[in-house]
């Protein structure tokens, strides 16, 4: 009888201690992109430890997702791969500010039997590929970027993403860019109609596919490829270089548009120019109101957003992510002194 | 009493119609959700092949085909084994067996779908495209087989449906046949019926079972998703040909409803729903209607030889 008691007791004991913590934790509810959820939990996690009175939710529901709860105001903060467009952002009931977090590039990984070289591609070459216009590996056009390497004569089975997808809308911004004929017939969104190839679920799916079919060409995030040590290919930049997506050629892209960048900060960084450049890279971004209504989670969130520019970046290129540039976090941070606080 | 009677009635009664309003409210709730799409494109929507999310175009052909398509053949592929298999469970399996085969036939209903998604793209569709590689020329000439052989597409969407739709039919199949009466079974013997023409006839007898267990397949097989996804190929394409990547609407669903951002994309989306809606609606009615039509012939049949038993 008396051990009942006692446990009774402790299990009071405990109910009031949560309940107690509740009472002073401040929680924030966050939605969106699917690409940043790794480094965003991360960062979530570290933040509670060093802050436990804080701690902040987030839903990996997709960029579209993260948009349409942030207008309608379910959640705190959205998060997305693609900036809001005009449109979106008038419609929504507040300013909107869009802060990048992180950096992530696009890879074009391949499968074909006997080549071990690394193969080089440019953009106009990719985008006509995606057409349907290029469709054998021993192209002319695929052979002179590639001098020494015996391509053979098999079809080029083109792989892409099923799902909407943040992955997709950095790599047709990027065909978009450079190839007049993809902009007016396919266009950028997250999903598209693509006019040749099968189509994978997810990054895993798109990366199975490319592994198991011979002569097959995708498209996934870097930290994929690295993980799944898939071969992928260099793309030649606006500079005339063959750049390889790294921590560095990502961060550089950044840096590259980071001497002209927007004050709202919606800027796509794909065919950045400059030296050491990796094209088809892209920010990801935080989407935040201005003025919103509960201060004390506004107060949080700038207080979160300043470490996670600081001294969160660190936790970046363990993850596939590059660190942004110093000159872009400068400027978000005066952007977030904007933020209403009281 | 009585009134424990009436409200136990009422109560029932309720909760049923409470079953009729779900139906309803799901129905209302997606026309709601889709009205700027049909508003749009109207009836067009049913018969456009286009789906390009960029310039606002939509069209659900492709993925009704697709839908209607894998579940056909599907349903070709497992229904020959599933009747096999519950034949073979009810009526000539040692009874040392048939536990076991229960249980197996059980158990592949119990895997989740992702799992023979993950199965299909990692053994299945390696296997299909070894198939296809090694079909002679002359055949894929057909249309049926036409197109470079990618693994991925229609005929491995219809053989992980044909799997995945075996247990639920076979095992409703078994019950049915466990159903009929000994006295069918022994009458057919004491006609001197082989132990063939006795399972034939013990067939017949159960058919409109038989019939609404196939049917449970093809409504399963309408909104598998997952499974489907990851071996069909996800493109929308109107094509006879088994090895084409084609669409399905519940794929399309799952794929593209979490970034799709602006209104006229998600109400073209939602409205995909709606049509799967009322084509599963369309597909259970007409399998009703079927079975009704053959229960009644049933027992239209037997009706002159009951007076004959009465007289004995």
């Amino acid at each position: 009888m008396k051990t009942v008691h006692n446990s009774l007791a402790v299990l009071a004991g405990v109910v009031l201690l949560i309940g107690g913590a509740a009472a002073q934790k401040l929680q924030m509810n966050g939605a969106g992109a699917t690409f940043p959820y790794p480094i965003y939990s991360k960062w979530f996690s570290e933040y509670n430890k060093q802050h436990p009175d804080v701690q902040i939710n987030y839903q990996p529901i997709g960029s579209g997702g993260g948009v349409q709860q942030v207008s309608k105001q379910t959640v705190f903060f959205g998060a997305s791969d693609m900036p809001m467009n005009a449109e979106q952002l008038q419609a929504a009931p507040g300013k909107i500010l869009h802060l990048p977090t992180v950096l992530g590039a696009v890879v074009p990984v391949y499968n074909i039997p006997n080549v071990t070289t690394e193969l080089k591609f440019s953009g106009p070459l990719l985008a006509d590929i995606f057409l349907g216009k290029i469709t054998k590996w021993n192209d002319a056009g695929i052979a002179k970027l590639n001098p020494g390497v015996t391509l053979p004569a098999s079809d080029i089975t083109v792989v892409h993403r099923a799902d909407g997808s943040g992955t997709t809308y950095i790599w047709v911004d990027y065909l978009a860019k450079v190839s007049p004929e993809w902009k007016t017939k396919v266009g950028v969104n997250a999903s598209v109609n693509w006019p040749t190839g099968v189509g994978g679920r997810g990054n895993e799916g798109v990366a199975s596919t490319v592994k198991q079919t011979p002569g097959a060409l995708g498209y996934v995030e870097l930290i994929y490829a690295l993980q799944t040590k898939q071969p992928y290919g260099s793309v030649q930049n606006m500079a005339g270089e063959f750049s390889k997506a790294s921590v560095e050629s990502v961060t550089a892209a950044a840096a590259a548009a980071a001497k002209q960048m927007p004050p709202d900060f919606r800027v796509s960084i794909t065919n950045a120019p400059g030296n050491g450049v990796y094209p088809i890279s892209s920010f990801t971004w935080i989407l935040l109101y201005e003025n919103a209504k509960d201060k004390a989670q506004a107060r949080a969130m700038v207080d979160f957003m300043k470490w996670a520019l600081t001294d969160g970046q660190k936790f970046a290129p363990d993850l596939g992510y590059a660190p942004l540039p110093a000159d872009v976090i400068k400027l978000e941070m005066a952007a977030l002194a904007k933020v209403k606080t009281s | 009493m009585r009134r424990k009677e009436l409200g136990f009635q009422m109560g029932t009664g309720v909760l049923g119609l409470v079953l009729v309003a779900i139906v309803f409210a799901i129905g209302a709730v997606l026309a709601k959700q889709s009205m700027l799409s049909i508003e749009k494109f109207g009836l067009s929507f049913w018969r456009t092949e286009v789906w390009d999310p960029v310039s606002g175009e939509f069209g659900a052909l492709p993925f009704i085909w697709g839908t209607l398509y894998s579940s056909i053949l599907a349903l070709l592929i497992s229904t020959p084994i599933a009747l096999g298999i519950a034949v073979f469970i009810s009526e000539l399996c040692p009874a040392r067996l048939r536990q076991p085969l229960v249980f197996l036939t059980e158990l592949l209903a119990a895997i989740p779908s992702i799992v023979y998604g993950l199965w299909g793209i990692f053994v299945l569709v390696p296997a299909v495209r070894a198939l296809e590689i090694s079909l002679p020329d002359a055949l894929r000439q057909l249309p049926f087989f036409s197109g470079p052989p990618l693994g991925l597409g229609m005929l491995s969407a219809a053989l992980i449906l044909a799997i995945m739709v075996i247990p639920f039919s076979s095992s409703v199949a078994r019950e049915v046949l466990k159903s009929v009466p000994a006295a069918q079974r022994e009458a057919a013997y004491a006609l001197g019926a082989t132990r063939f023409e006795a399972i034939r006839a013990a067939l017949f007898f159960a058919r409109t079972g038989i019939i609404g267990a196939i049917m449970l397949g093809f409504g399963r097989a309408l909104g598998e998703t997952m499974a489907v996804t990851m071996v069909i190929g996800n493109n929308p394409r109107v094509s006879l040909s088994l090895f084409a990547p084609q669409y399905t609407m519940a794929a399309v669903l799952a794929n593209e409803f979490t970034e799709a951002a602006d209104d006229l994309y998600l109400a073209a989306l939602t409205e995909i729903g709606l049509v799967l809606f009322i084509i599963t609606l369309i597909v259970n009615s007409l399998s009703r209607l079927l079975i009704w039509s053959m229960s009644r012939t049933a027992t239209q049949v037997p009706e002159p030889v009951e007076p004959a038993v009465d007289a004995a």
